[in-house]
């Protein structure tokens, strides 16, 4: 038994063993899966109806991405393993994730924060993928531009009309950098200085500044999660692990 | 026997769900129908990552081919390489316009289906659908969608 121990992963909890390049298409599955669940959650919680039908619309963005990698994973891994498969049916430890996209919804400011950093990441990602040797990567990735493109407009004007708006507004947006500015050098890190200089621009026109405290934290991609994925994964999952097979 | 061409014809008419003017030949949604014996194997490429027609169509293609005693067939997605609005025919162009949506085109050249007048204004970059911006006519007031170009 003591053999067993010897691991940096906690017991009883399986380590993730997947192929490099199968690695890569699930992490950008898994980013876009759970933040279109986090958004779908504001669907008619929205502080107005263009704003509920904004997020919901960018929802269905990331979450038609996440369905066309998975469908590619399950075909790239060769095990019979459909999209449900790898959406409902994997457990906490083996999604691989940024641990922005799973913090939880606090007020729309929030969210908006959430969306600007991961949108600025994305965009660089997939002016980066689209140059994939793996030619359906390339394909979701030149379409996926595209629309990421249109989720930076939409957050990057409303960081600089929140931070540059009422006391109140400005405070909100301050609180979401504060509290998301520690999950994001996981997310920056294969673009350090490019996204540093784009948030940084934003940051200008909106009054608003990096948290004080530099502290942060990473281990989304090696699947160590904070404690809201877990309970994210709870309610997404509920249905098919409580009908397994059910089909509408 | 099926014939390649006639099935194309077939294929060809099968309606987008959200815009039903627009045939997925008009939205440049179908890449080809190929014959492989009595196979039938029709190619299609996503629009918008989150457009939820998608799997509509691929089951309404899968109607249209049974309709015609086909049975043998799949429904094959390709995302590479991504689909464009600049795939949309001229002729989807001129039915979009006639059915009240702006085709897409650049920003500075919309113009309000009713009414033709330019600058428009946007309301909503997010409109009624993931492919469409919710506009204003600056001369008729009327609202209106606009085809997003992509």
């Amino acid at each position: 038994m003591s053999d067993a121990v010897i691991s940096s992963v906690p017991q009883g909890m399986p380590a993730v063993e997947l192929e490099p390049r199968l690695r890569t298409i699930v992490s950008h599955a898994d980013d876009n899966l759970i933040l279109a669940q986090r958004l779908g959650e504001w669907i008619s919680n929205a502080p107005d109806l263009e704003i509920d039908i904004a997020l919901g619309n960018i929802a269905l963005d990331h979450l038609g991405v996440a369905r066309a990698l998975y469908t590619h994973a399950g075909r790239v891994e060769d095990e019979g393993r459909t999209e449900d498969d790898f959406a409902m049916r994997r457990t906490e430890r083996e999604f691989l994730n940024l641990l922005l996209v799973e913090q939880p919804n606090v007020d729309f400011a929030h969210t908006i924060v959430r969306q600007f950093f991961f949108d600025v990441y994305q965009g660089l990602l997939w002016d980066d993928l689209m140059d994939s040797d793996d030619e359906t990567l390339a394909g979701v990735a030149a379409r996926a531009r595209k629309e990421a493109a249109y989720h930076y407009e939409f957050s990057s004007s409303w960081m600089v009309r929140l931070g540059d708006g009422t006391e109140e507004s400005h405070a909100r947006a301050q609180r979401g950098v504060d509290s998301l500015w520690r999950y994001t050098a996981e997310l920056s890190a294969p673009y350090p200085h490019a996204w540093q200089r784009r948030v940084e621009g934003v940051f200008g026109q909106s009054g608003l500044r990096p948290a004080e405290d530099p502290y942060q934290r990473s281990g989304g991609r090696e699947g160590f999660h904070t404690e809201h994925l877990g309970a994210l994964l709870a309610e997404m999952q509920w249905m098919d692990r409580t009908y397994p097979g059910l089909r509408w | 026997m099926p014939v390649a061409t006639d099935l194309r014809s077939v294929v060809s008419s099968v309606v987008d769900p959200e815009i039903p003017v627009l045939t997925i030949a008009d939205l440049g949604i179908l890449r080809s129908v190929a014959l492989d014996g009595d196979h039938v194997v029709v190619t299609i490429t996503p629009t918008y990552s989150g457009c939820p027609a998608m799997r509509q169509i691929e089951d309404d293609i899968a109607d249209a081919l049974r309709r015609e005693g086909v049975e043998s067939f799949e429904v094959r997605v390709t995302h590479n390489p991504s689909w464009t609005t600049d795939w949309i025919s001229d002729e989807g162009h001129r039915k979009l316009a006639d059915f009240g949506i702006a085709p897409p085109t650049d920003m500075s050249e919309v113009l309000c289906p009713r009414c033709q007048a330019d600058h428009p204004k946007m309301i909503a970059r997010f409109g009624s659908t993931a492919c469409k911006a919710l506009m204003v006519c600056s001369s008729c007031r009327e609202p209106f969608d606009y085809f997003k170009r992509f």
